[in-house]
C-alpha cells in the first residue's frame, strides 16, 4: 500500500472565535417593492448583554426584501396601545412591536407584536424564552417570524453557512450564521479543504479534505468535531453530496480510471455505481425528491449538465447553450437549477427554470464558482473574486437582490454552502 | 532462477547508469528525503547540509536511486510535464523524460510512484479535480504502456488546490497545468 495514510495533523476546533474574522454583509441591490417595516426599539433591550432590535432590523434589512421605517427612537413595549394611522403615515405597511422581560433562571422571556398596517389583519404575536448567550440567535428567529407573516415564504436568517477561508497558508472550514456575523471554525488544516456540503439534519458537513496529500472525502459531527472517513480509494476521492434522507452520499471516485459516480454510505460502507461512462463525470446532486442525480459530464466533447435516475439508467442532457456549464444545484422547492456558465471567458451564476426550461443570467461578475440554495430557494450563495480576493456573494434567484459577504483582509474566502432550515 | 537473476542484473545496470550519469557517482552523500514537494529542475537550493556518508559504508541500491532522482544532472530529477488549457494530452517532447522513469520504475517493481495532476485557477473546483485526474492519468498510461506495472503507481488530482504559481495570468497558468510525479519516500 502507498504511505498516503498520514497522521492527521489537524486541528479540531469548535471554539468560538473572535469578532475580528466576521464578514461584513453590503447590499448591491435591492428588490423592486420592499415591503416597508417599522420595528420600534423593543422595550427592556438594554437588560441584554446585546440588542435585540439591532439583530432583527439587520437581518429584515439585508434580505433587499424590506425597507426599514423610521421608526423614531423611544422603545414602545408590546402591548402599547397604538394608533396604526399614525405609522400608515409614516410609510409603514407593517410594525413589529416588543418587550423583553427577566425571566426566572437568569433567563429573558420577549414578547413580539406584529400588526400588519396594509392588510389590517390580526395582529400576530409570538414569545420566546432565552439564555444571554442566544441574543442573536433569538432576533434571527423573530425576524424569520416577520418574514414569514409578511411575505408567506420561511425566512431563513436562523440557518447556519459553511465556508472555507484560506489565510495565507491556512484553511479553515467555518460554520456561521446566516448573516456571517457568527464564524466559528469546525476545522483547521494546512492543506486546503473544499466541497462542504450539510446533512439534511444539520449535524454534519461532508467535505473534501487534502490534509492525507490527495483528496479524500470526510464527514464531521459539528457536535463533537469527530472526523470519519468516508472514501479513501485509489485515486481521487471528491465531490460528496447528501441524499434528501440523509442516508447516503454520492461521491465521485477515480478507482476505475477516470471521475466516476457512486453513492455510498455516510460510514463508508455500501459503496455502489451509479452511472458508468469513459469521460469525466462529477459534481452529483440529488434532486429534493431524491429521484435523479444531477452532475457535469464532459462525454459530449464540452462540460455540460446531464441528469440520470438516482438508480441508474441512461443520463439525459440537460444544458445545451454555451461550451461550459458546471457547478449544478438544485433549489429545494425543485423548480429550479442553478449552475455556473462561461460566458466569453467570465464564469457567471445561472439559473434553469426547469419547468420551462428557460435561463438566466443572474451576475455581472466574472469568476463565480459554488452557487448554493438558501433552503427558502429563494437566495443563492456563490463564491466570486473582488480585487484578486475570494469574496461571498448572493443573489436572489430573480437576480434582483445582490449582497456581498467580504472577510477580513488577507482572508480569501471561498466554498459556500447554505445549510438546512434543520437546527439540532 | 534464472528471470530473478536477470532481473538482478537489469536493477543493477539502471543503477550503473544512474551513477554514471552524476558527476560524483555512488559515493556521494543521499539527498534528504524528507521532501513534500518535488526538486525543482532548475537544481538543489537551500536544502540543508545532507550528513556526510558514514565512513566505510557505501549506499544501497535504494539510496543511489533516491540519489539520482534528486540529482540536477540525471533526467529523472526532471518531474513535471506541463500540458495546454482543458487538455491532458501529453506532447512528443516528454517522451524523453517518460521513457527515464519508465525504465526505473519497469526495473524496480517495489519502486512506488505518486502522479498528482493539476489544472489552473479557472472554472469549477470540482471539475478542475476531475480534470486533473485525466492529467495524472494520462501520465500513468504512457508509463504503463511502456512496460510499468499498474500496481507501482498511483495517480490523484490535486486540481487547482495547490497552484505552483500564484497569480491569475497566463504566465501562472501555464505553470500551474501540470503533472508531478513523486516516488517513495517523497508522499
Amino acid at each position: 500500500m502507498f504511505k498516503v495514510f498520514r497522521l492527521m495533523a489537524t486541528t479540531l476546533l469548535l471554539a468560538a472565535t473572535a469578532a475580528q474574522a466576521q464578514l461584513t454583509v453590503e447590499i448591491t441591490g435591492a428588490g423592486a417593492n420592499r415591503i416597508p417595516v417599522a420595528i420600534a426599539n423593543f422595550a427592556g433591550d438594554g437588560l441584554l448583554p446585546q440588542a435585540l432590535t439591532g439583530v432583527v432590523r439587520a437581518d429584515l434589512e439585508r434580505s433587499g426584501l424590506f425597507k426599514l421605517v423610521d421608526p423614531g427612537t423611544t422603545p414602545v413595549p408590546e402591548n402599547a396601545a397604538i394608533d396604526l394611522n399614525q405609522w400608515k403615515d409614516r410609510g409603514a405597511d407593517a410594525l413589529a412591536l416588543a418587550s423583553i422581560l427577566p425571566a426566572p433562571g437568569g433567563r429573558y422571556e420577549v414578547r413580539m407584536r406584529l400588526y400588519d398596517i396594509a392588510r389590517q389583519n390580526k395582529p400576530d404575536g409570538m414569545i420566546f424564552l432565552f439564555g444571554a448567550s442566544t441574543v442573536r440567535e433569538t432576533g434571527h428567529r423573530i425576524a424569520d417570524f416577520i418574514h414569514e407573516k409578511l411575505t408567506g415564504e420561511r425566512g431563513v436568517y436562523s440557518t447556519r453557512i459553511a465556508y472555507v477561508v484560506k489565510t495565507g497558508k491556512s484553511f479553515e472550514l467555518k460554520v456561521d450564521d446566516a448573516d456571517g456575523q457568527n464564524p466559528r471554525t469546525a476545522l483547521r488544516s494546512s492543506e486546503p479543504i473544499i466541497s462542504p456540503a450539510w446533512s439534511p439534519d444539520g449535524t454534519r458537513l461532508a467535505y473534501v479534505s487534502f490534509q492525507a496529500k490527495k483528496p479524500i472525502i470526510y464527514v464531521h459531527s459539528l457536535a463533537t468535531g469527530a472526523q470519519t472517513v468516508v472514501a479513501n480509494f485509489k485515486g481521487s476521492n471528491s465531490a460528496p453530496a447528501w441524499s434528501p434522507d440523509g442516508k447516503r452520499l454520492a461521491v465521485v471516485l477515480t478507482k476505475d480510471g477516470s471521475s466516476q459516480i457512486y453513492t455510498i454510505n455516510p460510514d463508508g460502507s455500501g459503496l455502489s455505481r451509479i452511472a458508468g461512462s469513459s469521460t469525466i463525470d462529477t459534481e452529483p446532486q440529488f434532486s429534493p425528491d431524491g429521484q435523479y442525480l444531477y452532475f457535469t459530464s464532459d462525454r459530449g466533447g464540452s462540460p455540460q449538465i446531464y441528469r440520470v435516475a438516482a438508480a441508474g439508467g441512461t443520463a439525459e442532457r440537460v444544458t445545451f447553450e454555451g461550451s461550459y456549464n458546471v457547478s449544478p444545484r438544485l433549489s429545494p422547492d425543485g423548480k429550479l437549477l442553478a449552475y455556473v456558465s462561461r460566458n466569453g471567458g467570465r464564469f457567471q451564476v445561472t439559473v434553469m427554470d426547469l419547468a420551462s426550461r428557460q435561463i438566466q443570467i443572474l451576475t455581472d461578475s466574472s469568476r463565480d464558482e459554488s452557487p448554493s440554495f438558501a433552503p427558502n430557494s429563494r437566495t443563492i450563495l456563490y463564491a466570486s473574486e473582488v480585487g484578486g480576493r475570494g469574496v461571498l456573494s448572493a443573489v436572489s434567484s430573480d437576480g434582483r437582490v445582490k449582497q456581498k459577504l467580504s472577510g477580513q483582509a488577507g482572508g480569501d474566502v471561498r466554498e459556500p454552502a447554505w445549510g438546512p432550515f434543520n437546527q439540532p | 532462477m534464472q528471470t530473478s537473476a536477470s532481473k538482478i542484473a537489469i536493477a543493477t545496470l539502471t543503477l550503473a547508469l544512474l551513477a554514471g550519469c552524476s558527476s560524483s557517482g555512488p559515493e556521494q552523500p543521499a539527498a534528504p528525503t524528507e521532501s513534500k514537494t518535488p526538486v525543482a529542475p532548475s537544481g538543489p537550493s537551500g536544502t540543508p547540509v545532507a550528513p556526510p556518508a558514514v565512513s566505510g559504508k557505501t549506499m544501497t541500491p535504494e539510496e543511489a536511486l533516491m540519489a539520482s532522482l534528486k540529482d540536477p544532472n540525471s533526467p529523472l530529477s526532471k518531474r513535471i510535464i506541463y500540458f495546454d488549457y482543458d487538455s491532458y494530452a501529453i506532447k512528443d517532447s516528454y517522451a524523453s523524460l517518460i521513457s527515464a522513469h519508465a525504465k526505473v520504475l519497469a526495473a524496480n517493481p517495489k519502486l512506488k510512484m505518486l502522479i498528482q495532476g493539476n489544472t489552473d485557477e479557472r472554472g469549477s473546483r470540482e471539475y478542475n479535480l476531475a480534470l486533473g485526474q485525466r492529467r495524472a492519468e494520462a501520465v500513468k498510461r504512457s508509463l504503463m504502456l511502456l512496460g510499468v506495472q499498474e500496481a507501482q503507481i498511483e495517480s490523484v488530482s490535486l486540481g487547482e488546490e495547490k497552484p505552483r504559481m500564484e497569480g491569475s495570468d497566463e504566465a501562472a497558468y501555464a505553470e500551474n497545468r501540470r503533472s508531478e510525479m513523486l516516488y517513495s519516500g517523497e508522499f
